[in-house]
């Protein structure tokens, strides 16, 4: 999966554990039983035994233990949010510091990749044929299930490579985008036919993907993020996050980065985009946010490594007007909220600041008439499933960010994977049904 | 500040910690240091015939990322010249007056050889001799060694030939590596000795290297049983004093050896009999810095009970060791987990499902907080549960008989039915 070589921006958010540190910590693992970290981790891996094989030296069974309950296990590493899963969970806490897993697992993961090994094999054949629709997380996570379970998988991906935001969307401080890419290597050498450069809708038509396949997952995304709706927002120097992110993850630079950079919202995204920002040279980001600190869905250590990085923050701000000059960002002007959590404007509070690029974190839009081609019923386009992944349509089930509401739990990796994992097992019954 | 001073068969030395016969004794230097930080006394690597050593010597055993709790070597004898380990014996005395230097010897098996030996080395007013009769490798294979420590007969007669010739206290040092130890102390104590000294080590094999399946540690491919010690070793070390110091026949006072690491280990042989300690592999690990821990944690806990020397303990546990047939049947006791510190790991529960009596319940409280709660109908009081549990005091043991009916097996097989 050929690739210009991506450009790091810097040190990794966490520096691999040291050799010994992996001892003393895989050591120091209690091995507990109905363990409260593998009960916390969305797919289930079970900790304990990864990190008893690594304690006993045995690094491929580590690697095996992860990848099999999480085809992203080595991205899952890097960004899942342990402490608020696995490691916050750890019986450690609060008496004593919580076990490392992230970066045991990452030991593990690493040493896998460079080892080089298949750890899976194809099932055997059901000569049934199945469509993933989008090659992100929840369905690489499908598809390699799908295919052990004996199924003949194709992906299609619109971007040139896939991992969909492993690849793209996460700076590579915290994802190498390499680190995405050998996960789904590892997904094709299952035998997966993942065809990049090809957007279902318009490369190829939803109803070819339901005549010729015996079923579909519908793992889409979600698309770019929305427009601020102010004035001033076509004037060069404005940027959607994740095509901020993009390009500074495949160039390790972007164009007209100037001094001063404004970054709007509180998400995970918007602290990429902010932190990718500083490390790209920009003296002075800061993110605005239109709730309290509070409410920033971005986690914890996020906005503290962003702190680190030299980010500002302004709560309980929203952007009224980008002031442009000869077609570029000039300034932005703000308007205070109310503190109550409401977000409403405060009449008389506007103000303006100089700034040199203004970047909109502030969510991304959904694949509404995709779901609508399949004929999905969805909700403002997320689509409605059961907790089997099934859509109204027999033959169509969604997985990952497509089908995660707002408000419904985070958009994790990790979930998405888990929902990958559960639409094939799901997939296969259907397909399986009265041929037992 | 407690009287730390211990008197072994007339032996004296300001505290009760000796460095036992071993490389960390291989040489004046090493025990002018080992004084100089405060060492008791030390018992001289072995003098002898000449010999010859190997590469390599030793190997480790680890406990997951704790290193050396258990070692093992095939290190013969002293290799240096009788006369250098003589003069530098000489030298310690004179910078050391007050800590005693015992040289343990090893000869072969006739009057004369032993004769000989003992009168080279006794003018360098050494302050006693150990015998050893425990090294399980290499010089055993010469009818030295634990080839002697394993025949009770072998040992009361070679006691007898040094006790001819020797104007100090003779300590015999027995093997392990024999079905009951107190046979051998008994005959030790038959030959005059003055004391005997236990454990010497295990006879043992540390590993096999998983990649090129050579044993560990191995000499260009090839290896050799070797003698084990360490941390590892105390509870057989243990085991053996307090059987010796229970025997009425052994009539000799003991000096402990096996896995002495800290104060505590300490406290725990003289409770068991022994006079004083050795101590070797802890040093190999740490140094000789570690008898200053020693010192002081001893100290403390004398003080801490108000006991003004450390001579009253010696041997205070002793009565309590006693056979099987004389403990007390009727004594119940039951594993309580504490809800306040209970992590939840289920430990206890897996160890107790799978390994003893299923006595453990995961309960869900009002809270919907899982809860641990031991079924005492059912509990046998096995510990296991207390013994997993990675919080101190979380999981007691309470006792739950009347406390004061004693009925043992002993007295059942004498009761007629």
């Amino acid at each position: 999966m050929a690739m210009k070589p991506t450009f790091a921006l810097g040190p990794p958010m966490a520096e691999p554990l040291a050799p010994l540190d992996v001892i003393v910590e895989a050591n120091r693992c209690l091995n507990c039983y109905d363990a409260p970290c593998t009960r916390a981790c969305p797919t289930g891996i079970d900790i304990p035994r990864f990190i008893r094989r690594i304690a006993s030296g045995d690094k491929a069974g580590a690697a095996r233990t992860i990848m099999d309950a999480n085809p992203m296990g080595a991205s899952c590493a890097r960004v899942c949010p342990t402490e608020e899963l696995c490691e916050g969970a750890c019986v450690y806490t609060p008496d004593a510091p919580a076990i490392r897993i992230g970066q045991l697992q990452q030991h593990a993961t690493d040493w896998l990749m460079a080892d080089g090994r298949a750890l899976f094999s194809p099932g055997t054949p059901s000569g049934k044929r199945v469509a993933v629709v989008g090659g992100g997380p929840a369905g690489l996570s499908a598809a390699r299930d799908l295919a052990r379970l004996g199924h003949q998988v194709t992906v299609f991906e619109r971007d040139d490579l896939p991992g969909g935001l492993n690849t793209y969307g996460i700076v590579p401080y915290r994802l190498p985008a390499e680190v995405a890419l050998w996960e789904a290597e590892q997904v094709r050498r299952l035998g997966v036919d993942i065809r990049t450069g090809v957007a279902v809708g318009t490369g190829v038509a939803a109803a070819e993907l339901l005549a010729e396949y015996d079923a579909i997952v519908i793992a889409c995304g979600m698309g770019r993020v929305p427009h601020l709706g102010i004035p001033g927002e076509d004037a060069g120097g404005v940027w959607d996050a994740l095509d901020f992110i993009r390009r500074a993850k495949e160039d390790g630079a972007v164009p007209g980065l100037g001094d001063t950079v404004a970054v709007i919202g509180g998400g995970n995204t918007a602290i990429d985009a902010a932190t990718a920002s500083k490390r790209l040279g920009a003296s002075s980001v800061t993110m605005f946010y239109r709730r309290g600190a509070e409410r920033m869905t971005a986690y914890a250590f996020e906005i503290e490594f962003a702190r680190s990085e030299g980010v500002e923050f302004r709560h309980c701000v929203i952007p009224k007007r980008i002031v442009t000059n000869e077609g570029r960002v000039a300034g932005l002007e703000l308007i205070r909220t109310d503190t109550d959590g409401s977000a409403r404007p405060i009449p008389g509070s506007a103000y303006t600041i100089p700034v040199d690029n203004v970047i909109r974190a502030i969510g991304q839009s959904r694949f509404a008439a995709l779901l609508d081609a399949f004929g999905v019923i969805h909700e403002h386009g997320v689509a409605v499933v059961d907790d089997d992944m099934r859509t109204n349509q027999p033959r169509v089930f969604a997985a990952g960010d497509c089908m995660f509401r707002v408000g419904a739990g985070d958009a994790m990796v990790v979930e998405a994977a888990e929902r990958g994992k559960t639409a094939a097992r799901s997939i296969d019954a259907f397909l399986r049904e009265g041929t037992a | 500040m407690a009287d730390l001073s211990s008197n072994l068969a007339g032996i004296r030395s300001p505290n009760p910690f000796w460095l036992a016969s071993a490389p960390p004794t291989n040489s004046g230097y090493q025990v002018m240091r080992a004084f100089a930080a405060g060492w008791g006394g030390a018992v001289w690597k072995t003098l002898g015939e000449p010999i010859v050593n190997v590469t390599s010597r030793f190997a480790g055993l680890n406990a997951g990322a704790t290193k050396m709790i258990g070692m093992n070597n095939i290190e013969l004898i002293t290799d240096r010249p009788l006369d250098d380990n003589l003069r530098e014996i000489a030298a310690c005395k004179a910078a050391y007056p007050d800590r005693p230097i015992v040289a343990s010897l090893m000869t072969g098996c006739t009057q004369r050889s032993w004769h000989e030996l003992v009168n080279a080395v006794q003018d360098v007013a050494v302050d006693g001799f150990e015998l050893n009769f425990g090294c399980p490798h290499g010089m055993s294979e010469r009818g030295m060694g634990s080839a002697v420590g394993q025949d009770p007969a072998l040992v009361e007669q070679i006691t007898r030939w040094v006790k001819e010739a020797a104007r100090v206290p003779v300590i015999v040092k027995l093997t392990p590596n024999i079905t009951d130890v107190r046979y051998t102390a008994r005959a030790a104590a038959r030959g005059g000795a003055d004391a005997i000294s236990l454990i010497n080590t295990l006879n043992s094999l540390m590993g096999v290297d998983l990649d090129t399946w050579n044993p560990i540690p191995h000499v260009d491919g090839k290896s050799s049983h070797g003698g084990f010690c360490g941390p590892a070793v105390k509870p057989i070390a243990l085991n053996m004093v307090g059987e010796c110091a229970r025997d009425p026949q052994v009539t000799v006072p003991i000096s402990g050896i096996g896995g002495i690491a800290t104060w505590r280990d300490a406290v725990e042989f003289m409770l068991m009999g022994a006079t004083n300690v050795q101590v070797c592999t802890a040093v190999m690990r740490d140094g000789f810095r570690i008898v200053a821990d020693m010192i002081e944690g001893l100290n403390n806990y004398l003080d801490d009970r108000g006991i003004a020397s450390v001579a009253e303990i010696v041997g205070k546990t002793v009565p309590r060791f006693v056979d099987w047939n004389d403990l007390n049947l009727d004594y119940k006791i039951v594993a309580r987990i504490d809800p306040a510190t209970c992590i939840n790991c289920n430990r206890c529960w897996i160890a107790c499902e799978d390994a003893a009596h299923q006595c453990i319940d995961r309960l869900v409280d009002e809270t919907g907080a899982s809860v641990l709660e031991v079924d005492e109908e059912h509990c046998v009081g096995c510990n296991l549960c207390s013994m997993v549990c990675p919080v101190d005091e979380c999981i007691t043991m309470v006792r739950v008989d009347d406390g004061e009916s004693v009925h043992t097996w002993r007295e059942r097989l004498s009761v007629p039915s």
